[in-house]
C-alpha cells in the first residue's frame, strides 16, 4: 500500500499514537481540554495501524496473531476500536489521553523489539477458521481489558482528588466518578463475555484434538478468564467496589499482559518463518 | 480629532464608587424605563444612545454632538430620579473615546462585575443593546461598538476561561455533585435542617436540575414550609437516619449541638447502596456529619472549610486571569477605536470624579 511495508504503516501508526499522547499532555499542562485534536490524531493512527496490519494479514493469509509483536498490536489495535467507538458516546474526556499512551507504549514498544517479530509461528490455527476466530475474540478482550484499566486508572485519580479535595488542575478534566465506575462495569461485562466466547469456540477444537493442547497456556487462560469473572461477581454483589475494584483491574490486566509473551512462547513447536511484508 | 464630530461617551454610576443606598436611589424600573426613554427621544444634540441598568450599575453609552447634550442628559436623569446633580457628580463615571470602548469590554467580560468574572453581566448587556436596538435609539456607531463588544468578550471569556471555577459556596457545592454524579437529573437531595446556607444550596441544586429534594428539619412545621417553598416533599427528622441510604447528596446545614449523621448510619445506609457514591455537604457550625465516614469507599464529605477553600482558589484563579483579560480588551478596544475614530472622535471627556472614600460617600 503506497509501497510501505506493513511495519512502515505501524510506525506511522506507533507516531501518531505518540502525537496524541505528547498533544494530551501539553494541554493537560496548560489546563486545557483537547479531546476532539486527540480524538482526531488516534483516528488517524488507527487508519495506518489498519494499513499495516491489513498487509500482514495478506502476508500470512489470516489473522495476524503469530508472535508477541503481532499479538501486542493487536491489543492495541483492539484498544483502540473501542475507544473510537465508546469514546465519544460516553464523552470520556481524557480517555483519548490514556488510550493514546496505552496503544503507543504497546505499538512503538512491539516494533522497538525486533526479537519480537523476527520470526513468526505459521500454520498456527492449522487451516482452522473456528481456531482463528477464537484467537481473535480472545486478544480482543485483552483489548477490552486493556481499556478497562485505563478507565479504572481514571477512577483512581478522580477517587484520590476527591477524596484528598484536589479538584484543579489536571484533575478538572477527569470524568464524574459514577460516569467511570458504569463504563468500567460494561467494559468488565463485555470483556469477560467475549473470553467467556473465545474459550467456548476454542473449546470445541480442544476436545476433539487434545494433543494439540499447550497446558501451560490454557491453564494460563482459564485462570485470567476465572480471575475476571469472579471480579464481574464481586463487582455486581457489591463486595468488590470503588477503588479496590479500579486496582484489582489494573493489576489483573498487567498480569494478563505479562502472561501473553511466555504463553506465546510455550505454544507447542511449529515452523517459523521471517517476516516483514509488503502489498 | 476634530473638535465638530461627535463624541462617543459613557455617563452613569456603578458599584465602583456607588455605595448600594445610592444604587437603589439611581436604578430604573421597566416602568421608569419606558418614560425615560421618551424624554430622551428628544433631547437635542444626543444621536444615539443605549442604557445598562442592572443591580450594580446605570449606565449610559451614546454619540452626542456636544458637552452640553451629554450635560442636558445628566440633567435629565438626576431630575427624573430626583437625585441631586451636584451629588451625582461624586460618583459619576464619564470618560469619552476609547476608554468608553475598553469600560464597555470590560463590563461584557465580566471584569468590572462585583462578582469578578461573573456571566450574567453578558446577557444583561446584551438585554441592553436589543432594547436601545426596538427603541431605534442605537445608530451604525453604537451598533458596531456593542457588536463588536460582543465578539470581545467572547474571546476574552474563551481565551483566559475568567469565568471558570465557581466562586459561591453553594454552587461550589453543586459542582462537586457534577464532578461525582456527573448528571444530576436523577439524583436525590436531601435537605437536613433549614439553615440559610442549607436552603442556598438546595435551591442552587433545584437550579441545576437536581432529580427529587426532601426536606427534614427538627419541627416538621418548618420542613413542611420549605418543602412547599421548593416542591419538595418533606421527612421526619428522626427517619433521616434510617433512610439515608435512598439518597444521593445530603446537605446538612442544622444548628444542633452534636453530630447528627453517625458512623453507624452511614455504614447501615451504605450497605443498601455499596457501588453508588454518597455525598455529604456538611454546611453545619458545630459539624452534622461525623468525620470518620469519609473514610468509607463511595462516601464523600465536604465541609464548609472545604468548600470555603475551594471557593478562594476559583477566586484567586479568576483573578490570576485578570492580567491577560485586560491585555487582550486593550488591544481589542484599540482596533475598534480606529474603526469608528473617523465618526467619532470630537470631543475629549470632562473631568472624571475620583473614586470616594467611604467618609465622603453621600
Amino acid at each position: 500500500m503506497f509501497g510501505l511495508t506493513d511495519r512502515s504503516w505501524l510506525w506511522i501508526a506507533a507516531t501518531f499514537y505518540l502525537a496524541a499522547f505528547v498533544l494530551g499532555t501539553a494541554a493537560l499542562r496548560r489546563e486545557r481540554s483537547s479531546t476532539g485534536a486527540v480524538y482526531l490524531i488516534i483516528a488517524i493512527g488507527f487508519l495506518c495501524q489498519n494499513a499495516g496490519l491489513y498487509i500482514r494479514g495478506l502476508a500470512v493469509g489470516g489473522c495476524p496473531l503469530g508472535n508477541t509483536f503481532e499479538i501486542f498490536q493487536f491489543t492495541a489495535w483492539s484498544a483502540m476500536v473501542l475507544y473510537l467507538v465508546i469514546g465519544p458516546a460516553f464523552r470520556l474526556s481524557l480517555l483519548g489521553y490514556f488510550t493514546s499512551m496505552l496503544a503507543a507504549t504497546l505499538t512503538a514498544g512491539s516494533l522497538a523489539i525486533p526479537a519480537w517479530d523476527a520470526t513468526r509461528r505459521v500454520g498456527i490455527f492449522g487451516g482452522n477458521a473456528w481456531i482463528e476466530f477464537h484467537a481473535a475474540l480472545a486478544l480482543f478482550s485483552y483489548g477490552v481489558f486493556a481499556l478497562l484499566a485505563l478507565t479504572s486508572i481514571m477512577f483512581l485519580l478522580r477517587n484520590h482528588s476527591l477524596k484528598h479535595k484536589n479538584l484543579s488542575g489536571s484533575f478538572a478534566f477527569l470524568p464524574a466518578i459514577r460516569d467511570l465506575d458504569l463504563i468500567g462495569l460494561r467494559l468488565l461485562g463485555a470483556g469477560v463475555v467475549l473470553m467467556t466466547a473465545a474459550l467456548a469456540v476454542g473449546s470445541v477444537w480442544w476436545l476433539r484434538h487434545p494433543e494439540t493442547v499447550n497446558l501451560s497456556k490454557l491453564l494460563t487462560t482459564v485462570a485470567i478468564w476465572a480471575a475476571y469473572g469472579v471480579v464481574l461477581s464481586l463487582r455486581i454483589t457489591g463486595r468488590l467496589i470503588a477503588q479496590r475494584l479500579s486496582w484489582a483491574c489494573v493489576v489483573l490486566f498487567v498480569l494478563a499482559l505479562l502472561s501473553l509473551g511466555p504463553v506465546n512462547s510455550s505454544r507447542n513447536p511449529l515452523p517459523t518463518a521471517g517476516l516483514e511484508a509488503t502489498p | 480629532m476634530s473638535a465638530s464630530s461627535p463624541t462617543l461617551f459613557l455617563l452613569g454610576a456603578s458599584h465602583r464608587t456607588t455605595p448600594l443606598e445610592l444604587r437603589e436611589k439611581l436604578a430604573l424600573t421597566d416602568e421608569k424605563m419606558a418614560a425615560f426613554h421618551g424624554r430622551l427621544s428628544g433631547l437635542p444634540g444626543l444621536r444615539e444612545y443605549a442604557v445598562l441598568n442592572t443591580c450594580n450599575r446605570v449606565e449610559f453609552y451614546g454619540v452626542a454632538e456636544s458637552h452640553e447634550a451629554i450635560e442636558r442628559l445628566q440633567d435629565e436623569f438626576c431630575g427624573f430620579q430626583g437625585f441631586a446633580p451636584e451629588d451625582f457628580a461624586r460618583i459619576r463615571k464619564h470618560v469619552a473615546g476609547p476608554d468608553v470602548i475598553r469600560h464597555l469590554l470590560e463590563v461584557s467580560s465580566g471584569l468590572d462585575s462585583q462578582i469578578l468574572g461573573e456571566n450574567e453581566i453578558f446577557g444583561q448587556v446584551k438585554d441592553a443593546y436589543a432594547s436601545a436596538q426596538q427603541l431605534g435609539t442605537v445608530g451604525p456607531i453604537l451598533n458596531r461598538v456593542f457588536q463588536k463588544a460582543f465578539q470581545a468578550a467572547k474571546h476574552v471569556r474563551t481565551e483566559t476561561a475568567i469565568t471558570e471555577g465557581q466562586i459561591s459556596v453553594a454552587n461550589v457545592a453543586v459542582d462537586l455533585a457534577l464532578t461525582i454524579f456527573g448528571d444530576l437529573s436523577s439524583a436525590r437531595v436531601l435537605l437536613v435542617g433549614a439553615g440559610d446556607i442549607g436552603e442556598k444550596t438546595a435551591k442552587a441544586f433545584q437550579s441545576r436540575g437536581a432529580g427529587s429534594l426532601t426536606v427534614a428539619s427538627r419541627t416538621l412545621g418548618r420542613a413542611m414550609e420549605l418543602a412547599t417553598t421548593f416542591g419538595a416533599t418533606a421527612l421526619p427528622f428522626e427517619h433521616v437516619a434510617v433512610h439515608l441510604g435512598q439518597y444521593d447528596i445530603v446537605v446538612c446545614s442544622t444548628a444542633a449541638p452534636h453530630a447528627v449523621i453517625r458512623h453507624d448510619d452511614v455504614v447501615a445506609g451504605m450497605r443498601k447502596r455499596p457501588a453508588l457514591p454518597l455525598f455529604f455537604i456538611d454546611l453545619a457550625l458545630p459539624r452534622d456529619v461525623e468525620p470518620t465516614v469519609a473514610e468509607f469507599a463511595n462516601v464523600f464529605l465536604y465541609n464548609l472549610d472545604d468548600l470555603a477553600k475551594i471557593t478562594e482558589e476559583n477566586r484567586a484563579a479568576r483573578a490570576a486571569k485578570v492580567d491577560h483579560a485586560r491585555l487582550i480588551i486593550s488591544g481589542k478596544a484599540e482596533q475598534l477605536w480606529r474603526q469608528v475614530e473617523p465618526q467619532c472622535g470630537g470631543l475629549h471627556p470632562a473631568p472624571i470624579a475620583p473614586p470616594l472614600k467611604p467618609s465622603e460617600q453621600v
